[in-house]
This record gives structure tokens, C-alpha cells and sequence, in this order.
């Protein structure tokens, strides 16, 4: 897409005049990299707190026309919606009728003073149109999709990020991982989680579009708040073992393949009452033909989306679909699917790059442990 | 001592028929963090524009053309152990590998210093 063409979030000329490098992704023009490079601003992530523009991704209230939306959106994916308490989120998947996932995405049942019969939705950026089609598409009359196409969304990731967070309103500190409130900081309208995308403790903050860049200095403000671009995104969640749509998980992917079974709530596949529920179940019962795994790759070459996956008799038994360096592990790390029969923690593999098979094993995701801000019950 | 660059960002450094190959600052800037260089084995023959080494940032791999034909005649080992060097040293200790040229008439077609200036400043 020509340059011109790229939509820009409301943060753009701040990137600009950061020395961001900008480019294209899922159709706008986003910062991959700030001037100090992405493993300073992975490192910096992981250590203190970065501030990150995710604006391009999709935001929606979904309303019931006339009952709890929760109850018809959960004819279109397997979690648990309707047991969703006000001021929390919830990871979940849309899926088609095979069971394939459509796109992953964050609900959240608004906090205590909002409208509570409404679901907050973030989807992924390059999936967003598709998803909200979907969506009305196949709930109908029964929802009224409102996109909030007029907001922000940024996203303060890190150890720090929630004592910097602290300090626009001592409340924000109580919030527990993936609880969702309300908060006005001089007068602007924020619907604030804490959750993220990176493995850290840390929050995502949606908020009007004309009043991000303000609040984006005030926190680049903040001794411990640096910028941090998608670059050092994806080094940090593939470290975190978590999915990209597109790359980890697509239409031909269904949960138990993709190892997210945390995402199939158990009420949803007692009543095998969502899309592709027969296949899902099946996968459960019989075990899936491939699997998610992640791999620690030996030396430094790192392998990429593409690198076939061998066995010792240099058969191919699976491919990467997100491969790299991962700064705090110091080396190679990727994840991909392989059969079954070779997904077995421990299990020596080998990936090609550039017609030369590099030694590898699977182990266990996170390559980096999640730090969550769990609140003990 | 003869320097020379190429479209692509490599640079070449002649004396006595052995040219030493790196990439230029404008590259490393482009390319971000370098987590891992592949070079080339003492021996191998290029021609003029082949692929003889790749370059790996956190993003992505890059190809590093040959601005010349020859034949290797040594390999930056530091940079197995130190990739990073092409960020901090890319016209210096970031160097690549060192080709004995087969045809020094090759340099003609390259850029001088003042060209390659002129090159990159038409795009930034």
C-alpha cells in the first residue's frame, strides 16, 4: 500500500517527532522502532515501563438489542461470557463452523456505573473489519455493534508501569490482572484494563482520540515510561508464548490445535453449544493431529515464519509461525505446529534455515515467565 | 586505500587486490539490532552480486551481495560471538569478510565516498 494510503492513529506525529521509524502494518503506519533500537525498548519493557500505541486496533461496545448480549455473543465463541462479572476481561476466540479461529480478542463486561449490558471488545487490528462483519452478520438484529472508532488505545507495559499509573489516581494500583474500570484523569474518559500483550504487569488504557497524545507525553513523562514500538511488541509476546493472528493462529487452527484450551470454558463444552463444537470435542477426545509448541533453538541463528520443522530422519514434521531473537532469553526462540507425535516437552527436533538444519527442542511456553499482577483471593 | 560502495549499502575496502566487505552506517540504522551474521567460507568464489552473507535483526533476515567476484579469503569470526558489532562498528570491526578480487575493473562500477553521499541523502 502506498505510503499515502496508511491511516494514521491519532499518535503519529508524536511517533514522528520521537524518531520512531514508521511502517506499514495492517494497513496503517505504525512505529516498528523508536531511535534506541528494539531490544533497548524490549529490555526496557521487561525492566521498567513502555509505552505503546495500539490505536489501529479494533474497539467496539457490543449491545443487546434487547436482553444480555453476553448470551448471543457466546453462540459465536467457546468462553465463558455470560459469567462475566462487571469490571472484568476475558480472552477468547471467535470461531468458524470447523472450529477454525476467526480472530483473538479481549471482552470485557464494563465496570460498576457503566452500561453492564453491553460487552467492550479489542480485536486485532488486521482483523477488525472482518470481525465486526462477522459479528453482525451472524447476530443480526439480536446486537447493535458500535464501533468506537473515535478512540485510542495505548497500552503501559512493565514492573513500573503500574506504580507510574498510580500516580494519575492511587485507585489504578488496586486493579487485579484482566479487571477493567473506569477513570478520569482531568476530565478525560478512560476505560482502563489490566492486561496486556507482553508477559509483564500492565495495563491498556482506551480513551478519546483527540486526548491520547496528551496523555501519551504526560506518561512519556514519567522517568520510568520510554516509547516502545511493534518491534519490540512481538519480541515480547512471542518470549510471553503468546499468539499472532495471522501468523500462529488462522481459520485452519482451532484451539486445541493452538494449545489454548484455557479458552474452551467447561459449562461451553459440556452444552457443545458453539461454532465447530463437534470437531473441537473430537480434538479433546481423540488428541490433535499437531499441536503449539514452542522451541529453544541451539546457537544464535534465529528461524523464522516459513522454517520447515524436521525429525532426526530430516522428515518434515511441522513449520514455524513465529520465530526470532528473544532478547531476555538471549537467543533463538520460536513456536510452530508439529505433529502430535513430536510435541512432547523435551522432544529434539531440527529446524531448517537456509537449507541447514539448526538443532532444536521443544520446551515449554512462556520462554520468559509471566509476571501478572494476580491479586491472591 | 580504496573505498567503494554499492545501491545495496555494502561497502568494499581494496588494498593490495583484497577487498574487505561490510555494510554501511545507513544499513545498520536500517536494519536495527543485529542478533546474528552468517559469512561466508574461507574459499568460496562469488560472482559479482551474489549472495554471500545474511544478516539477522530482531525483525528480519538480510541478504549481503558480493560487490565484486572473487574468492574469500577470511571471515569475521567476532561477529559470531559479538553481532552486534555491525551496529557499532559497521566501516570497522563490523567488517564481514575480505574477497581476493578477480577483476579489479568491478570497482568502476561502484560508488565513490562523495557519490554514495549524494545516494543515500536522496533517500532520507
Amino acid at each position: 500500500m502506498p505510503e499515502q494510503d496508511l491511516r494514521r492513529t491519532p499518535l503519529f506525529q508524536l511517533h514522528v517527532d520521537l524518531g520512531a521509524r514508521m511502517v506499514p502494518f495492517a494497513g496503517y503506519s505504525m512505529p516498528v522502532q523508536y531511535t534506541k533500537g528494539i531490544i533497548a525498548e524490549h529490555n526496557h519493557t521487561r525492566n521498567a515501563a513502555g509505552l505503546f500505541d495500539v490505536s489501529h486496533m479494533g474497539q467496539a461496545f457490543l449491545h443487546a438489542t434487547d436482553d444480555d448480549p453476553a448470551a448471543v455473543f457466546e453462540s459465536l465463541l467457546p468462553g465463558n461470557i455470560a459469567g462475566l462479572a462487571p469490571g472484568r476481561q476475558r480472552y477468547t476466540l471467535l470461531l468458524n463452523d470447523q472450529g477454525g479461529i476467526i480472530d483473538d480478542l479481549m471482552v470485557s463486561r464494563p465496570p460498576a456505573g457503566m452500561d453492564s449490558r453491553c460487552l467492550f471488545l479489542v480485536v486485532n487490528a488486521a482483523t477488525k473489519d472482518r470481525d465486526f462483519a462477522h459479528i453482525e452478520d451472524r447476530l443480526g438484529d439480536r446486537v447493535r455493534l458500535e464501533r468506537l472508532v473515535d478512540r485510542a488505545l495505548l497500552a503501559l507495559q512493565g514492573p513500573k508501569a503500574g506504580a507510574v499509573l498510580s500516580r494519575l489516581d492511587p485507585a489504578i494500583g488496586d486493579m487485579g490482572f484482566m479487571d477493567v474500570a473506569r477513570f478520569r484523569f482531568r476530565d478525560v474518559d478512560c476505560l482502563i484494563s489490566r492486561s496486556g500483550y507482553t508477559g509483564e504487569d500492565g495495563f491498556e488504557i482506551s480513551l478519546p482520540a483527540d486526548q491520547a497524545p496528551a496523555l501519551a507525553l504526560r506518561l512519556l513523562d514519567e522517568e520510568e515510561v520510554e516509547p516502545v514500538g511493534l518491534g519490540a511488541r512481538d519480541s515480547l509476546r512471542l518470549e510471553a508464548g503468546l499468539c499472532l493472528y495471522g501468523h500462529d493462529l488462522d481459520e485452519t487452527t482451532t484451539p486445541v490445535e493452538a494449545n489454548l484450551r484455557f479458552a474452551l470454558a467447561r459449562r461451553r463444552l459440556d452444552a457443545a453449544d458453539f461454532p465447530g463444537a463437534q470437531i473441537v470435542l473430537r480434538q479433546i477426545e481423540e488428541g490433535p493431529k499437531r499441536l503449539r509448541v514452542g522451541l529453544r533453538l541451539e546457537g544464535r541463528a534465529p528461524a523464522r515464519e516459513g522454517a520447515e520443522i524436521v525429525d532426526d530422519h530430516g522428515a518434515v514434521v511441522g513449520g514455524v509461525t513465529s520465530g526470532g531473537f528473544g532478547p531476555s532469553v538471549g537467543g533463538p526462540i520460536a513456536m510452530g505446529y508439529v505433529g502430535a507425535d513430536h510435541a512432547a516437552e523435551g522432544t529434539e527436533l531440527g529446524v531448517v534455515v537456509r537449507g541447514k538444519t539448526l538443532s532444536a527442542r521443544v520446551v515449554a511456553m512462556p520462554f520468559v515467565p509471566h509476571r501478572f499482577h494476580r491479586k491472591r483471593v | 586505500m580504496d573505498i567503494r560502495f554499492t545501491e545495496d549499502h555494502e561497502w568494499i575496502r581494496v588494498e593490495d587486490g583484497v577487498g574487505t566487505v561490510g555494510v554501511t552506517d545507513y544499513a545498520q540504522r536500517q536494519l536495527g539490532d543485529v542478533v546474528y551474521v552468517e559469512v561466508p567460507e574461507v574459499g568460496k568464489a562469488f560472482t559479482k552480486g551474489d549472495e554471500s552473507a545474511v544478516v539477522e535483526s530482531v525483525k528480519a533476515a538480510s541478504e549481503i551481495y558480493a560487490p565484486v567476484s572473487g574468492e574469500v579469503t577470511a571471515a569475521n569470526e567476532g561477529l559470531a560471538e559479538e553481532p552486534a558489532l555491525v551496529n557499532s562498528s559497521p566501516m570497522a570491526d563490523g567488517w564481514f569478510y575480505k574477497i581476493r578480487l578477480a577483476d579489479p575493473s568491478e570497482l568502476e562500477d561502484l560508488m565513490d565516498e562523495a557519490a554514495y553521499k549524494d545516494f543515500v541523502a536522496g533517500l532520507e
